[in-house]
């Protein structure tokens, strides 16, 4: 915000959360170091309300936090029973749409996928089916390697492909339980992608889809990004400064009725 | 790429103005004289249009009607409605299979024929029904499919194989259809004789906020099924600051066992457009879009020439009625996406794009057709709004209850002799719209199709409005006879068929649905089984982003509310350490395979030499 606009308030669980107009719930709650759990939603892209996982209720009504505007005095229910459990629900549906084999997989242990099982609470196997889709590897490309296995549809490369590198590498193919990513042309080697575009850094990709290819495993296992904090500790040591794992998103905590 | 299929594709794009917002209307010419848009034509339009490939694929996978491999020349798309179901669907595709000696999916080598099945192209009350080049053709038995077919091998104008036509507008030299409207019951808005321009006419005597007073006062709510009041729509949508405004009538008409637009398209033209006309008054528009869906292609010409007329007649275009008021109205074709019936994929769709909802808000009056306000409704809605200008908001109040004013169309279909199209005032009970449709027998009823509910007899003395029984339109009767879950499936099939594909819930969790439905249908469903639906369909309702996730889960929530005893005689209680619905023996199957070998730990049978 470069002027100073008028700041408001609105309730996050009952706690007053200042938020200034043009601001979504998520926006808001990111600045004051509450974490909303998201997946599609990474700072620096546009947010598009697909993952769901950011759902709140508000006055009653469920919406995604990433995409709703912050308006004075709402009152935003996040961390209740019924929306914790909304919330796994929805990344245990990313875990079984498709083939997820955390052991051997090089995203383990940075994948925001698996982070947020962890955070949520989610260690055992649930009564959703495991669709088992056939979904092909593309490792057409020098530097990059695509495991649609493992894709959760967030639409990141996307949005940072077009809105970053201004390149359209990605796009949405399909509807329905058969969309999938696609790329611009007939395999990810005849596009224009390039191991320096901001789409095949680190940051885009939440799980190990995209995947840099000679680079793998460069952490060891306890030194990996979740190893050391829960997924949204960032934006929570912003309230709280703390290094301890055991902090307030530690796994399998019981949440607040 | 050969240079007949190159001119082809750039006359096309030419055509459309090389706009890329015009793209459905491109790849609808390039599919229809190339058979498919491959590879190296969206590369071509691509490269026309200012798009890129991806992009192109994008909107081509996303609708059903567009093909990257080459459809027949003669393209039969079988209506797979659950009413064509029961009325021979599947003898239907037999005929075909063994005719054409391709399976369901596929095309005949020497690339004359494909074979597809679609869902309900809203002939209900004359299936089974089939679309072929999106000529129509009704109430079809074998040996009558079996005659086009054989037909069809050297005629390749399938209007030309339509030898009576039906009812009404419908024999007109525009359309030729054999589609009959089976106009049941009248009233005096909307099927009964009406005046023609003299709300037009009073409309536009009036201040835009006078006609939307009385839009208000007349207490309209829409027709499409979320039953918003249409003058405050319209208010939000004037009130909102823009250089430009849209106008957008919704003849997407895909909810299964609807088709009571078709009959408006067909029969009340020009009092649709008169109703846009008066809309872009009320708001300040200039620009009209009636979105018409794929399956209603053949009455694209017919609406087409009432525009032209309109036209000549000073009705659309510049000066209307010699005021200072211009207003036209283009027609966007859809290509085969039930979603694009919601309002925000609809203008995504009319944009060129995935018809994908948009994130709310902006909501469309503040923020639709490329950002600027638009108001997008039904057809019926937009009929209504001259017979309310030409009679006054009190004569409209006359009609329906409270919350419900006017009358309604009502799709009558399935297991009754009289099925149609139905205007009744709304507060009628359902019982009374039954008996004069000739149900009698119905066990069951689909009030709104497949995102609305299934109700028992206990409830078919309610009543249609918006406070007790709402409908977009759809009542679908059941007889006894009918497999409650089989139905049910039916409509999980089509919203897992539906679903964009863009939120996890509704992606995801429809086809977990769908599987639990399944297990219970084949008979190993234990009463866990039964409160995981709930469950899972309480998050798919939650945590959906648009209408159709909200929705989905719908037929099997309402079918286990309202015919507990359906599901109770399916699933088996679980004894002690014993689950009945699991089968060892099924379990195995897998690893027995790979191991090639059985186990003899639980197979009792490998011992005594059995199986
Ligand atoms: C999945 C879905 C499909 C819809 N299909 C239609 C349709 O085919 N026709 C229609 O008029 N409204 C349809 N609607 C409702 C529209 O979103 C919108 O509410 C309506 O066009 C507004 O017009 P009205 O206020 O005149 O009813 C659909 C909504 C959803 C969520
Ligand atoms: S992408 Fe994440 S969740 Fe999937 S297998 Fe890899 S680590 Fe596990
Ligand atoms: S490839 Fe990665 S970033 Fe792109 S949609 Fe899939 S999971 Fe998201
Ligand atoms: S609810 Fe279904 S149709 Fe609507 S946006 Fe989500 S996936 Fe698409």
């Amino acid at each position: 915000m470069t002027t100073k606009a008028k700041t408001f308030t609105i309730y996050v669980d009952g706690e007053a959360v200042q938020a200034v107009p043009g601001q979504t719930i998520m926006d808001a709650c990111d600045e004051a170091g509450g974490y909303i759990p998201r997946l599609c939603d990474v700072e620096g892209l546009v947010p598009q309300g697909s993952c769901r996982i950011c759902t709140v209720k508000v006055n009653g009504r469920t919406v995604a936090a990433c995409t709703q505007p912050a308006e004075p005095d709402l009152q935003v229910e996040h961390e209740t029973r019924e929306i914790h459990s909304y919330r796994k629900d929805l990344v245990r549906m990313l875990f079984h749409e498709g083939n997820h084999l955390c052991p051997i997989c090089e995203a383990s242990g940075r994948c925001e996928l698996q982070a947020m099982a962890y955070r949520l609470g989610i260690s055992q196997a649930t009564k959703y089916p495991y669709l088992q889709p056939v979904r092909p590897v593309d490792a057409s490309h020098p530097d990059i390697a695509l495991d649609n296995n493992r894709c959760i549809l967030c639409g990141r490369c996307i949005r940072a492909s077009r809105d970053v590198d201004g390149k359209n590498v990605f796009e949405y193919i399909g509807r329905g339980i058969d969309k999938h990513i696609g790329v611009n042309g007939a395999n990810l080697a005849a596009t224009d992608a390039d191991i320096d575009d901001y789409a095949m850094s680190l940051d885009v990709c939440p799980v190990g889809c995209i995947i840099r290819k000679k680079e793998g495993f460069f952490n060891p296992v306890g030194d990996r990004q979740f190893d050391r904090h829960p997924i949204g500790w960032e934006i929570e040591s912003k309230r709280i400064p703390t290094t301890d794992i055991s902090g307030p998103a530690g796994s399998d905590q019981e949440v607040k009725p | 790429m050969q240079p007949a299929n190159e001119k082809i594709i750039r006359k096309a794009c030419l055509r459309a103005n090389n706009d890329k917002a015009r793209m459905l209307d491109i790849l609808h010419e390039v599919q229809d004289q190339l058979q498919c848009i491959d590879s190296e034509a969206m590369e071509l339009i691509a490269e026309l249009i200012g798009s890129y490939r991806v992009e192109v694929e994008g909107v081509v996978t996303f609708y059903a009607f567009f093909s990257q491999e080459p459809k027949g020349a003669i393209t039969i798309r079988l209506c797979d409605d659950i009413i064509d179901r029961h009325e021979g669907f599947k003898d239907l595709v037999e005929t075909a299979e063994e005719f054409l000696g391709i399976q369901l999916g596929q095309t005949t080598e020497d690339g004359r024929f494909s074979l597809d099945s679609t869902p309900c192209i809203g002939m209900c009350d004359q299936a089974p029904a089939a679309l072929i080049n999106y000529q129509v053709f009704t109430r079809l038995t074998p040996s009558k499919f079996r005659t086009l077919l054989r037909k069809l091998r050297t005629e390749s104008d399938a209007t030309k194989l339509v030898t009576r036509y039906g009812d009404g507008n419908n024999s007109h030299h525009l359309i030729r259809s054999m589609v009959n409207n089976y106009i049941r019951q009248t009233d005096k808005v909307l099927l009964g004789k009406i005046p023609k321009e003299a709300g037009l006419e009073n409309a536009l005597s009036l201040a835009p906020a006078a006609v939307r007073a009385i839009l208000r006062d007349a207490g309209l709510r829409g027709r499409g099924g979320a039953g918003f009041p249409t003058g405050k729509k319209w208010e939000f949508a004037a009130q909102t600051a823009a250089t430009r405004r849209y106008i957008i009538c919704n003849a997407d008409e895909g909810e299964p066992g609807t088709f009571k637009d078709r009959v408006l398209l067909t029969e009340r033209a020009h009092l649709l457009f008169e109703g846009m006309t008066i809309a872009a008054h009320a708001v300040g528009a200039e620009h009209g879009i009636l979105y018409l869906r794929a399956e209603y292609r053949y009455l694209h010409r017919y609406l087409e020439d009432i525009l032209k007329r309109r036209r000549k007649r000073g009705l659309l275009g510049s000066n209307i009625l010699g005021k200072d008021f211009h207003f036209d109205i283009r027609i966007q074709l859809g290509a085969g996406a039930y979603i694009c019936g919601e309002e925000s994929s609809l203008i995504s769709s009319c944009e060129g794009r995935r018809g994908e909802p948009k994130n709310r808000p902006p909501f469309p009056v503040q923020a639709g057709y490329f950002g600027f306000p638009t108001v997008v409704n039904n057809v019926e809605t937009l009929c209504c709004v001259p017979r309310i200008l030409a009679e006054g908001s009190r004569w409209f109040c006359g009609f329906g209850t409270q919350q419900s004013t006017g009358t309604k169309l009502l799709s009558v279909c399935g297991d009754c002799t009289q099925p149609g199209t139905y205007e009744v005032e709304f507060g009628t009970p359902l019982v009374d719209v039954l008996q004069n449709a000739g149900s009698k027998q119905a066990s069951a009823v689909n009030i709104g199709g497949a995102s609305g509910q299934m109700i028992n007899r206990d409830e078919f003395k309610r009543r249609i409005c918006f406070e007790d029984l709402p409908t977009a339109g759809a009542v679908i009767t059941f007889a006894s006879h009918r497999n409650i879950l089989d139905i049910t499936s039916y409509y999980m099939d089509f919203f897992i068929e539906e679903s964009c594909g863009y939120c996890t819930p509704c992606r995801v969790g429809n086809v977990f649905m769908q599987q639990a439905l399944d297990k219970i249908r084949n008979g190993l469903g234990e009463p866990s089984d039964l409160d995981y639906l709930k469950e899972l369909g309480k998050t798919i309702i939650a945590t959906s982003r648009c209408g159709l996730g909200h929705t989905s889960p719908n037929p099997v929530l309402s079918t286990m509310a309202n015919f507990p005893l359906v599901y109770a005689a399916m699933v088996k209680a679980n004894g002690v350490g014993l689950q009945a619905g699991f089968n060892i023996q099924d379990a195995l199957d897998e690893a027995r395979i790979i191991a090639k070998r059985r186990s003899l730990i639980y197979d009792p049978a490998y011992e005594t030499g059995g199986k």
